[in-house]
């Protein structure tokens, strides 16, 4: 609050020109639209500057909201040509017309026909009898006269009413009115309406009275004012530096990628290596190579996205094929294997691929794969199923593998209890679980820190020697995971709804939390 | 995942014990099995499907009474040598269809309701999982007072036999059971084909059933009255059906059954079932020692195997007949974890060096993305599936695509084999916000293979980036703009020349390459899109755009060959 002139005084130097330019408006005019009229600014101009005044308390701003009507489309047609039932009784007025005739008379429109007769007939204007319609009396004598409602919509015609203002004639012929289309139109409206408050009323004056003593001072910086030095003489305009402003959004990554990065950033700092490969892959890869026998009901059409075109590939080296089809129909060392005859036009088939541990398949047949050596994957994987708020048929998993003649099954625990703190889950839970491709195998549950509920993620364990031998030529341990990973990322960004990941809604990408670790 | 119901009841008589609520939940978790949900007097538990025993409440609460250390080690069961008359007789006929069979007889038995359920869950149970849909084995269970011994499993002509079967108002012939029975209907593909179906007949030549279908109504239902049943599993291999055979009549014994062996008479030799004596595998202690990363005696590890209701004897590890799925040293090793506790492990994180690397084209491809985002574009991520006439008929184009054989929906039905589109897809959902909205997307993009391809699938999978300014501003010059900083920041010369596409304007769209001589690669398109193409996607804003193959490019700028070429 400015108690001193001299506080006036400053307060009136640091308006914004636009604040200037409607100060000396505000004694006369009220309302937004006036402003606009006799300030020549732009709506929104007036309207920020009426704002910052409202901040400074030198202005109130309130609503005056009112209920209008006008003449719609229809209505606007119909004030030039007449109602439907006027039409139909200047016809009736010359003569009686036999219902048939009716159809074939041109002044009415097909659809007004049925409105004017029943209309007429509801004032008592005109009777059927034996086929042929009258007027009546009363009939006869609205012919001279305008109806309420043609008196309401003709005063319509000259400008939209205040519903407040209506007499009751003007209320009861609205109430008729707006039960036929488009006659008239009732629209709520809100104006804006200003009032100075008592410092404002002081800015005001004074803003007339120093018009043109001291030069206002100076809005920008400019780089003419820095090469001449004329900077060094201006005063320039103090800002409200608490006041809001337009809300920028920056462009981004997509979230999702943001927590890959991150996910990958982890493992590479843990001297993971990272594969990658094809999400098309054949069956061999993809099952066979992982000890999944040819009759296992994953492979059946319910879950796994096989591919129409071309539906098979081809096999790898004679070598690979054989040691995977004997550790299925025969067994590796020590041990029986499924026992059955494998078939490599099954192996052949393409799919889309259901884990990235097909990756983790593919990398210890490479020559040139390390031992010691550890190895991870992010990335897509499919399953064939239907879509809603808990399931997609695309899907994120985080995979690892360490090739270590040393490892066991205490390192698988470690790595992955490791990976996990780091994701913002300090705390793991370790269950019994099963994939035909390792042994041990282990569910992975995080507690959610915030909600205290354990998180069910997903699955690891130690491959079966049946799965390395063949691929690697030697049964060493390979510690091996695939946990889900969308899941991870839900909690971080607090997403309900899977589906919303790849929403790809502009102000769900813009307005995302950040990724911050 | 199969489930198993258990009656509370039921189950703690069997086990012989009674744990508190949080105990059983946290125990049957800890066995391997996923407690589903516990209401009322009733215990559902999901069971992986390497452990088909334990589908059934005896098979449940064996394992879990051996766990938690009630009725530890090896279960013994007795199996009495087969009568003069428990003969089952497999004649060469069903040798082409499905030539095995192993059956036994249990007496002693007592059936009520509840009884005749859980009988009913074994069946279907196994049908199921370890029966792959009675494709590997089928099973069947009747009263055994309605049979005349011995038994012949053969197979006749479909036509030429005719049986009530079960919960069927009439007689049916082979063939009409397939088209008519829901049962028929359900497992018809068993026998498509089939010359002759398989059937199991009875002394006096009545028809016991037609596997791996249906029982005859007359002889194939379990009553309060069945005291004795005969059980037969049918299939393609005989030590698969044994094993079924041994999980289906352990239940029955655990029920307190008396199991009688019988002798199946092949044409060419008599095998008899079931043999439930456990099998033998040396314990390697030292293998399982290090895969686990314990460092337990000889004494402790089969006393943690005990508990899994392993035995022991001479250095070697007694396995229960009713386990299929000990294959290898490894099972073992998992079972003396679980034995052990996968709560009692201590998580460790061993001294191996190794150097962390990323994927260089991974590398290449995040750069991108950061430059893009850099130039004020929006990154967006789409799906990988599509539909055909986003990537074709709406953009004006006739593109090949990889389609995927059984799609659940045409919305989400074929691979994509450019990105554009996804992106047009991104602004079309978007027309409430306001513009410009300027985007891209990094993404997978999948074609046939050309010939020579080293690809083992026969389709070529690239990564591209789609670039879609949208605006009234968004012109050529405005997408050149971007296209050439890309093109700055990676320090890449490249060349365009005029160029015609059907989703461009003509005139307005070039084909850009990169390199030179003989490695010259065609890598973007660039333009502006065609009218048609964006009101196709709903929108009523300019569009112009690239779609820049980034597995090529990269493969030139790093002098690296595509693996994928």
């Amino acid at each position: 609050m400015a108690d001193t002139s001299d506080d006036l005084v400053r307060l009136l130097a640091n308006l914004h020109p636009l604040e200037r330019a409607v100060l000396p408006h505000l004694r006369k005019e009220t309302t937004l639209d006036g402003l606009v009229r006799a300030s020549s600014l732009k709506e929104v101009e007036v309207m920020r500057a009426l704002q910052w005044l409202a901040n400074r308390r030198a202005v109130s701003l309130a609503a005056d909201i009112s209920e209008t009507v006008s003449l719609d489309s229809e209505g606007r047609r119909v004030a030039k040509e007449g109602l439907p039932e006027r039409k139909l009784l200047l016809l009736l007025a010359k003569k009686p017309i036999p219902m048939e005739d009716l159809v074939r008379r041109e002044e009415l429109a097909k659809d007004e026909r049925d409105i004017a007769l029943g209309i007429l007939k509801g004032k008592a204007a005109a009777t059927i009898e034996k086929g042929e319609i009258s007027l009546t009396d009363q009939g006869r004598r609205l012919v001279d006269k305008d109806s309420l409602e043609e008196q309401f919509l003709k005063s319509l015609a000259k400008g939209e009413r205040k519903i407040a203002e209506l007499s009751p004639e003007e209320r009861y012929s609205l109430d008729a009115l707006r039960k036929r289309k488009r006659l008239v139109r009732v629209v709520i409206r809100k104006r804006r309406v200003v009032s100075l408050t008592p410092l404002g009323r002081q800015l005001s004056l004074l803003s007339v009275e120093k018009r043109g003593s001291p030069p206002p001072p100076a809005e920008r910086l400019t780089p003419q004012m820095l090469a001449s030095g004329v900077w060094k003489r201006k005063v320039f305009r103090q800002f409200d530096v608490a006041i809001n402003v337009p809300k920028r959004y920056p462009a981004r990554r997509h979230f999702v990628n943001l927590a890959i990065d991150y996910a990958k950033r982890v493992w590479l700092d843990m001297g993971f290596e990272e594969m990658t490969g094809p999400i098309v892959q054949t069956s061999f890869w993809n099952f066979d190579a992982l000890f999944t026998a040819q009759d296992h009901p994953v492979r059946e059409m319910q879950d796994t996205f096989f591919v129409g075109e071309p539906e098979f590939g081809t096999l790898p080296e004679k070598e690979v094929v054989d040691a995977v089809r004997r550790s299925h129909e025969t067994g590796t060392e020590g041990s029986a294997g499924w026992q059955y005859a494998w078939d490599p036009k099954e192996a052949k088939r393409n799919v889309l691929r259901t884990h990235t541990t097909v990756l983790s398949a593919l990398t210890l047949a490479k020559g040139t794969v390390k031992v010691p050596g550890k190895y991870f994957a992010l990335g897509r994987n499919y399953r064939n199923e239907t879509m809603d708020w808990s399931h997609l048929f695309e899907f994120n998993q985080t995979e690892g593998i360490v090739i270590d003649p040393d490892a066991n099954f205490r390192h698988l625990l470690g790595y992955l209890k490791q990976f996990f703190m780091k994701m913002g889950f300090p705390d793991a839970r370790f269950r019994p679980g099963y994939f035909s491709y390792t042994e041990p195998s282990v569910e992975i549950d995080v507690l959610h820190p915030a909600k205290k509920i354990w998180i069910e993620l997903g699955g690891a364990g130690i491959f079966r020697p049946e799965v390395v031998e063949p691929l690697l030529g030697k049964d060493i341990p390979v510690l091996a995971w695939g946990p889900g990973f969308d899941r991870t990322i839900m909690e971080y960004y607090g997403i309900q709804d899977i589906r919303d990941l790849y929403l790809n809604d502009l102000k769900q990408l813009r307005e995302m939390r950040y990724w911050m670790r | 995942m199969p489930t198993v119901t258990l009656n509370k009841d039921v189950f703690e008589k069997l086990v012989g014990k009674r744990l508190p609520l949080e105990r059983l939940k946290d125990r049957i978790s800890m066995l391997g099995t996923d407690l589903e949900r516990i209401g009322g007097n009733e215990i559902v538990v999901e069971v992986f499907p390497n452990r088909p025993d334990m589908l059934s409440e005896q098979g449940f609460a064996r394992a879990f009474a051996a766990f938690i250390g009630a009725k530890e080690g090896l279960k013994q069961y007795l199996v009495e040598k087969p009568k003069k008359d428990y003969r089952v007789t497999v004649t060469k006929e069903v040798a082409r269809i499905r030539p095995y069979t192993a059956c036994a007889i249990v007496v002693g038995l007592s059936f009520d309701d509840e009884r005749i359920k859980e009988v009913i869950q074994i069946q279907e149970k196994l049908h199921v999982t370890f029966g792959r849909n009675r494709k590997k084995a089928a099973i069947g269970i009747y009263p055994l007072e309605g049979i005349a011994l011995p038994i012949t499993y053969t197979a006749k002509a479909p036509d030429s036999f005719r049986f009530r079967p079960l919960e069927y108002p009439s007689e049916l012939s082979g063939r009409q059971i397939l088209s008519k029975h829901p049962k028929g209907r359900d497992y018809a593909r068993l026998l498509e084909g089939a010359e002759r179906y398989p059937l199991f007949i009875d002394a006096r030549g009545s028809i016991l059933s037609m596997p791996p279908i249906i029982n005859s109504h007359l002889t194939g239902k379990i009553s309060e009255r069945t005291r004795e049943v005969f059980i037969e599993c049918s299939g393609h291999d005989l030590p698969t059906l044994q094993q079924c055979l041994n999980m289906i009549v352990c239940a029955l014994a655990d029920m307190g059954g008396e199991i009688h062996a019988m002798r199946v008479a092949y044409p060419d030799r008599t095998v008899v079932t079931p043999d439930l004596a456990p099998r033998a595998m040396a314990l390697d202690c030292g293998y399982i020692n290090r895969r686990l990363g314990l460092s337990l005696s000889e004494k402790e590890m089969v006393a943690l195997l005990a508990r899994m209701g392993h035995g022991h004897e001479k250095g070697r590890v007694l396995i229960p007949a009713y386990r299929a799925d000990i294959l290898h040293q490894v099972d073992l090793a998992e079972d003396v974890a679980i034995a052990y506790g996968y709560e009692n492990f201590e998580p460790e994180i061993p001294n191996v060096s190794t150097i962390g690397a990323e994927d260089p084209s991974a590398v290449f491809r995040r750069k991108v993305g950061e430059i893009l985002v850099g130039l004020g574009l929006m990154e967006t991520s789409t799906y990988n599936i599509t539909d055909k006439a986003s990537q074709t008929a709406r953009m004006r184009a006739d593109i090949p695509l990889v389609p995927l054989k059984n799609a659940l929906t045409a919305d989400y039905d074929t691979l994509r084999a450019w990105v554009l589109p996804s992106v047009l897809g991104v602004l079309e959902s978007n027309r409430q916000y306001e513009y410009p909205q300027n985007l891209f997307c990094i993404g997978e993009v999948f074609s046939s293979a050309p010939a020579g391809s080293k690809a083992e699938t026969g389709v070529r999978e690239q990564t591209r980036v789609a670039v879609a300014l949208c605006g009234r501003d968004a012109d050529y010059t405005a997408v050149r703009q971007v296209f050439q900083a890309l093109f700055d920041a990676l320090a890449t010369g490249y060349t365009i020349r005029p160029a015609e596409h059907p989703s461009f304007i003509e005139g307005r769209v070039g084909r850009v390459s990169v390199g030179d001589g003989k490695g010259q690669r065609d890598v973007a398109y660039i333009g502006e899109l065609h009218p048609e193409a964006i009101t196709n996607f709903g929108l009523e804003m300019p569009v112009a755009g690239f779609e820049l193959n980034l597995s090529e490019l990269f493969s030139v700028i790093s002098g690296a060959e595509d693996p994928e070429n």
